[in-house]
Protein backbone atom coordinates (compact mmCIF):
# COMPACT_ATOMS: atom_id res chain seq x y z
CA UNK A 1 0.00 0.00 0.00
CA UNK A 2 1.68 3.36 -0.61
CA UNK A 3 1.46 6.89 1.05
CA UNK A 4 2.09 8.31 -2.46
CA UNK A 5 2.14 8.02 -5.85
CA UNK A 6 3.15 11.05 -8.75
CA UNK A 7 3.08 11.10 -12.25
CA UNK A 8 5.77 12.90 -14.21
CA UNK A 9 5.43 14.07 -17.54
CA UNK A 10 8.56 13.55 -19.88
CA UNK A 11 9.50 17.64 -19.25
CA UNK A 12 9.89 16.33 -15.09
CA UNK A 13 6.66 18.32 -13.95
CA UNK A 14 4.05 16.84 -12.47
CA UNK A 15 1.29 15.69 -13.92
CA UNK A 16 -0.48 13.62 -11.23
CA UNK A 17 0.51 13.90 -7.20
CA UNK A 18 -1.45 12.25 -4.54
CA UNK A 19 -0.42 11.37 -1.09
CA UNK A 20 -2.04 10.21 2.05
CA UNK A 21 -4.13 13.33 3.29
CA UNK A 22 -3.12 12.91 6.90
CA UNK A 23 0.70 13.36 6.95
CA UNK A 24 2.24 16.70 5.33
CA UNK A 25 1.77 16.46 1.69
CA UNK A 26 4.92 19.00 1.16
CA UNK A 27 7.52 17.00 2.44
CA UNK A 28 6.05 13.99 -0.16
CA UNK A 29 6.31 16.37 -2.78
CA UNK A 30 9.96 16.96 -2.17
CA UNK A 31 10.57 13.65 -1.59
CA UNK A 32 9.46 12.96 -4.91
CA UNK A 33 11.19 15.91 -6.44
CA UNK A 34 14.39 15.22 -5.29
CA UNK A 35 14.44 11.27 -6.25
CA UNK A 36 13.60 12.19 -10.12
CA UNK A 37 17.27 13.06 -10.00
CA UNK A 38 18.12 9.38 -8.79
CA UNK A 39 15.40 8.18 -11.80
CA UNK A 40 17.59 10.71 -14.11
CA UNK A 41 20.79 8.99 -13.56
CA UNK A 42 19.32 5.27 -13.52
CA UNK A 43 18.04 6.21 -16.94
CA UNK A 44 21.48 7.08 -18.26
CA UNK A 45 23.48 4.95 -16.69
CA UNK A 46 21.59 1.66 -18.30
CA UNK A 47 22.18 3.42 -21.76
CA UNK A 48 25.85 3.43 -21.09
CA UNK A 49 26.47 -0.32 -19.90
CA UNK A 50 25.41 -3.34 -21.86
CA UNK A 51 22.54 -2.38 -23.46
CA UNK A 52 20.95 -6.46 -23.59
CA UNK A 53 17.68 -5.88 -21.88
CA UNK A 54 16.60 -2.20 -20.81
CA UNK A 55 13.62 -2.77 -18.14
CA UNK A 56 11.06 -0.07 -17.91
CA UNK A 57 10.79 -1.03 -13.84
CA UNK A 58 14.40 0.97 -11.76
CA UNK A 59 13.56 -0.44 -8.40
CA UNK A 60 14.35 0.64 -5.29
CA UNK A 61 15.55 4.36 -5.57
CA UNK A 62 16.94 5.57 -2.34
CA UNK A 63 15.47 4.54 1.49
CA UNK A 64 15.00 7.52 3.63
CA UNK A 65 14.67 6.78 6.95
CA UNK A 66 10.63 6.19 6.97
CA UNK A 67 9.78 5.85 3.31
CA UNK A 68 10.94 4.15 0.47
CA UNK A 69 10.82 5.22 -3.03
CA UNK A 70 10.30 3.53 -6.29
CA UNK A 71 10.75 4.52 -10.00
CA UNK A 72 9.44 3.32 -13.21
CA UNK A 73 9.42 5.12 -16.67
CA UNK A 74 7.93 4.34 -19.56
CA UNK A 75 8.63 4.09 -23.22
CA UNK A 76 7.53 7.91 -23.58
CA UNK A 77 9.58 8.97 -20.69
CA UNK A 78 6.94 9.15 -18.30
CA UNK A 79 7.92 8.37 -14.60
CA UNK A 80 6.02 6.51 -11.95
CA UNK A 81 7.15 7.18 -8.27
CA UNK A 82 5.78 5.52 -5.84
CA UNK A 83 6.75 6.02 -2.02
CA UNK A 84 5.87 3.38 1.09
CA UNK A 85 6.18 3.50 4.24
CA UNK A 86 9.29 1.53 5.18
CA UNK A 87 7.91 0.26 8.57
CA UNK A 88 5.59 -1.87 5.85
CA UNK A 89 8.13 -4.53 5.39
CA UNK A 90 6.45 -7.28 3.80
CA UNK A 91 5.81 -6.01 0.50
CA UNK A 92 7.37 -7.53 -1.90
CA UNK A 93 9.22 -6.88 -5.18
CA UNK A 94 6.53 -8.60 -7.32
CA UNK A 95 4.06 -5.95 -5.23
CA UNK A 96 5.49 -3.26 -6.71
CA UNK A 97 6.07 -4.22 -9.88
CA UNK A 98 2.43 -5.38 -10.01
CA UNK A 99 1.37 -1.83 -9.05
CA UNK A 100 3.65 0.28 -11.33
CA UNK A 101 1.70 -2.60 -13.95
CA UNK A 102 -1.35 -1.03 -12.81
CA UNK A 103 -0.24 2.44 -13.16
CA UNK A 104 0.98 2.05 -16.36
CA UNK A 105 -2.54 0.61 -17.66
CA UNK A 106 -4.70 3.19 -16.37
CA UNK A 107 -2.21 5.94 -17.56
CA UNK A 108 -2.52 4.37 -21.59
CA UNK A 109 -6.42 4.48 -21.06
CA UNK A 110 -6.17 8.29 -20.00
CA UNK A 111 -3.96 8.58 -23.37
CA UNK A 112 -5.79 7.49 -25.43
CA UNK A 113 -8.47 9.31 -23.99
CA UNK A 114 -9.54 11.98 -27.03
CA UNK A 115 -10.37 14.23 -23.94
CA UNK A 116 -7.07 14.55 -23.09
CA UNK A 117 -4.29 16.27 -24.30
CA UNK A 118 -0.98 15.62 -23.18
CA UNK A 119 0.54 17.48 -21.00
CA UNK A 120 -2.16 18.58 -19.35
CA UNK A 121 -2.79 17.37 -15.67
CA UNK A 122 -4.73 14.36 -15.14
CA UNK A 123 -8.48 14.66 -13.97
CA UNK A 124 -9.62 11.14 -14.79
CA UNK A 125 -11.94 9.80 -12.06
CA UNK A 126 -11.45 6.30 -13.77
CA UNK A 127 -7.68 6.81 -12.51
CA UNK A 128 -8.33 8.08 -9.55
CA UNK A 129 -10.26 5.37 -7.92
CA UNK A 130 -7.31 2.92 -9.61
CA UNK A 131 -4.75 5.37 -7.85
CA UNK A 132 -7.19 5.22 -4.46
CA UNK A 133 -7.38 1.49 -4.62
CA UNK A 134 -3.16 1.44 -4.02
CA UNK A 135 -3.20 4.10 -1.63
CA UNK A 136 -3.63 3.27 2.18
CA UNK A 137 -6.49 4.06 4.02
CA UNK A 138 -6.25 7.27 5.55
CA UNK A 139 -8.50 6.38 8.85
CA UNK B 1 -12.01 -10.16 -40.80
CA UNK B 2 -13.85 -7.35 -40.94
CA UNK B 3 -12.02 -4.93 -38.96
CA UNK B 4 -9.71 -3.16 -41.45
CA UNK B 5 -12.50 -2.45 -43.38
CA UNK B 6 -13.87 -0.22 -40.87
CA UNK B 7 -10.66 1.55 -40.55
CA UNK B 8 -9.93 1.75 -44.29
CA UNK B 9 -13.51 3.25 -44.73
CA UNK B 10 -13.62 5.52 -41.46
CA UNK B 11 -10.33 7.35 -42.91
CA UNK B 12 -12.36 7.79 -46.18
CA UNK B 13 -14.85 9.44 -44.74
CA UNK B 14 -12.92 11.56 -42.02
CA UNK B 15 -10.89 12.61 -45.56
CA UNK B 16 -13.97 14.00 -47.50
CA UNK B 17 -15.59 15.01 -44.81
CA UNK B 18 -12.73 17.67 -43.62
CA UNK B 19 -12.70 18.51 -47.11
CA UNK B 20 -16.24 19.52 -47.23
CA UNK B 21 -15.94 21.04 -44.00
CA UNK B 22 -12.56 23.23 -45.05
CA UNK B 23 -14.42 24.18 -48.59
CA UNK B 24 -14.35 28.06 -48.09
CA UNK B 25 -10.38 27.64 -47.25
CA UNK B 26 -7.37 26.98 -48.27
CA UNK B 27 -6.59 23.03 -49.01
CA UNK B 28 -3.48 23.55 -47.04
CA UNK B 29 -5.33 23.85 -43.98
CA UNK B 30 -7.20 20.54 -44.48
CA UNK B 31 -3.91 18.72 -45.15
CA UNK B 32 -2.83 19.84 -41.74
CA UNK B 33 -6.39 19.31 -39.99
CA UNK B 34 -5.60 15.20 -41.07
CA UNK B 35 -2.08 15.58 -39.97
CA UNK B 36 -2.79 17.02 -36.68
CA UNK B 37 -5.69 14.34 -36.09
CA UNK B 38 -3.24 11.44 -36.78
CA UNK B 39 -0.54 13.15 -34.48
CA UNK B 40 -2.59 12.84 -31.55
CA UNK B 41 -3.64 9.70 -32.33
CA UNK B 42 -0.27 8.49 -33.22
CA UNK B 43 0.91 9.68 -29.43
CA UNK B 44 -1.95 7.32 -27.26
CA UNK B 45 -1.33 5.02 -30.01
CA UNK B 46 2.27 4.66 -29.31
CA UNK B 47 1.84 4.78 -25.43
CA UNK B 48 -0.33 1.22 -25.80
CA UNK B 49 2.28 -0.59 -28.36
CA UNK B 50 5.45 0.01 -26.11
CA UNK B 51 3.58 -0.44 -22.87
CA UNK B 52 5.56 -4.13 -22.52
CA UNK B 53 8.62 -3.40 -24.20
CA UNK B 54 12.13 -2.37 -22.91
CA UNK B 55 13.57 0.52 -23.54
CA UNK B 56 14.93 1.55 -27.39
CA UNK B 57 18.63 1.35 -27.40
CA UNK B 58 18.84 4.26 -30.28
CA UNK B 59 17.03 5.95 -33.72
CA UNK B 60 17.39 3.17 -35.81
CA UNK B 61 15.66 0.66 -33.27
CA UNK B 62 12.93 3.16 -32.42
CA UNK B 63 12.25 3.27 -36.87
CA UNK B 64 12.84 -0.83 -36.87
CA UNK B 65 9.97 -1.00 -34.27
CA UNK B 66 7.51 1.67 -36.33
CA UNK B 67 8.42 -0.17 -39.59
CA UNK B 68 7.70 -4.03 -38.13
CA UNK B 69 5.32 -3.88 -34.73
CA UNK B 70 3.74 -0.46 -35.32
CA UNK B 71 2.87 -0.73 -38.99
CA UNK B 72 1.86 -4.59 -38.63
CA UNK B 73 -0.84 -3.19 -35.70
CA UNK B 74 -2.32 -0.39 -37.56
CA UNK B 75 -2.23 -1.68 -41.57
CA UNK B 76 -2.00 -5.45 -40.87
CA UNK B 77 1.80 -5.82 -42.57
CA UNK B 78 4.99 -4.96 -42.15
CA UNK B 79 6.92 -1.50 -44.17
CA UNK B 80 8.52 -3.33 -46.69
CA UNK B 81 11.30 -1.28 -46.97
CA UNK B 82 13.76 1.34 -44.60
CA UNK B 83 16.74 2.96 -45.98
CA UNK B 84 18.50 5.62 -43.81
CA UNK B 85 21.60 7.67 -44.78
CA UNK B 86 22.67 7.76 -40.66
CA UNK B 87 22.58 10.84 -40.31
CA UNK B 88 19.08 11.41 -39.05
CA UNK B 89 16.71 10.91 -42.12
CA UNK B 90 14.51 7.63 -42.45
CA UNK B 91 12.59 6.25 -45.87
CA UNK B 92 10.16 4.07 -45.40
CA UNK B 93 8.55 2.64 -48.77
CA UNK B 94 4.89 0.46 -48.58
CA UNK B 95 4.53 -1.11 -51.93
CA UNK B 96 1.09 -1.86 -50.95
CA UNK B 97 -0.04 0.86 -48.73
CA UNK B 98 -3.37 0.26 -47.47
CA UNK B 99 -5.28 3.04 -47.59
CA UNK B 100 -4.44 3.83 -51.22
CA UNK B 101 -5.49 0.15 -52.58
CA UNK B 102 -9.06 1.38 -53.04
CA UNK B 103 -7.59 4.02 -54.82
CA UNK B 104 -5.86 2.93 -58.03
CA UNK B 105 -3.09 0.32 -59.20
CA UNK B 106 -1.02 2.65 -61.25
CA UNK B 107 -1.06 6.61 -61.96
CA UNK B 108 -5.09 7.24 -62.39
CA UNK B 109 -5.71 9.54 -59.07
CA UNK B 110 -2.55 10.63 -58.42
CA UNK B 111 -2.96 14.14 -57.25
CA UNK B 112 -5.78 13.11 -54.71
CA UNK B 113 -3.05 11.07 -53.21
CA UNK B 114 -1.86 13.31 -50.56
CA UNK B 115 -4.81 13.46 -48.50
CA UNK B 116 -5.22 10.24 -48.26
CA UNK B 117 -1.79 9.88 -46.80
CA UNK B 118 -1.59 13.14 -44.33
CA UNK B 119 -3.35 11.00 -41.61
CA UNK B 120 -0.44 8.93 -41.81
CA UNK B 121 2.12 11.05 -42.01
CA UNK B 122 0.93 12.51 -38.72
CA UNK B 123 0.43 9.17 -37.42
CA UNK B 124 4.39 8.84 -37.93
CA UNK B 125 4.81 12.08 -36.31
CA UNK B 126 3.14 11.02 -33.21
CA UNK B 127 4.39 8.33 -32.71
CA UNK B 128 7.80 9.38 -32.83
CA UNK B 129 7.32 12.63 -30.64
CA UNK B 130 5.99 10.40 -27.96
CA UNK B 131 9.31 8.16 -28.06
CA UNK B 132 11.44 11.46 -27.98
CA UNK B 133 11.89 12.55 -31.52
CA UNK B 134 10.58 15.58 -32.83
CA UNK B 135 10.83 15.11 -36.69
CA UNK B 136 9.29 16.07 -40.20
CA UNK B 137 7.68 13.92 -42.24
CA UNK B 138 6.38 14.08 -45.74
CA UNK B 139 4.87 11.39 -48.43
CA UNK B 140 5.56 10.96 -51.60
CA UNK B 141 3.27 8.58 -54.62
CA UNK B 142 4.48 7.76 -57.50
CA UNK B 143 3.00 4.38 -58.68
CA UNK B 144 -0.25 3.56 -56.60
CA UNK B 145 -0.79 1.44 -54.49
CA UNK B 146 2.84 2.20 -52.89
CA UNK B 147 4.25 4.98 -51.56
CA UNK B 148 6.91 7.00 -49.35
CA UNK B 149 7.27 8.24 -46.33
CA UNK B 150 10.20 10.33 -45.48
CA UNK B 151 10.88 11.07 -42.27
CA UNK B 152 13.63 13.70 -41.10
CA UNK B 153 14.80 13.58 -37.54
CA UNK B 154 15.37 17.17 -35.81
CA UNK B 155 17.79 17.05 -33.79
CA UNK B 156 18.10 19.90 -31.01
Amino acid sequence: MAVCIAVIAKENYPLYIRSVPSQSELKFHYTVHTSLDVVEEKISAVGKAMADQRELYLGLLYPTEDYKVYGYVTNSKVKFVIVVDSSNTSLRDNEIRSMFRKLHNSFTDVMCNPFYNPGDPIQSKAFDSMVSGMMVQAC
Amino acid sequence: MADDALFEFLHMEIVSHVYKEQASRERVSCVSALESMGFRVGQGLIERFTKDSPTFKDDLDIMKFLCKDFWTNIFRKQVDNLRTNHQGTYVLQDNKFSLLTQLSNGKQYLEEAPKFLAFSCGLIRGALSNLGLESVVTAEVSLMPSCKFQVVIQKT
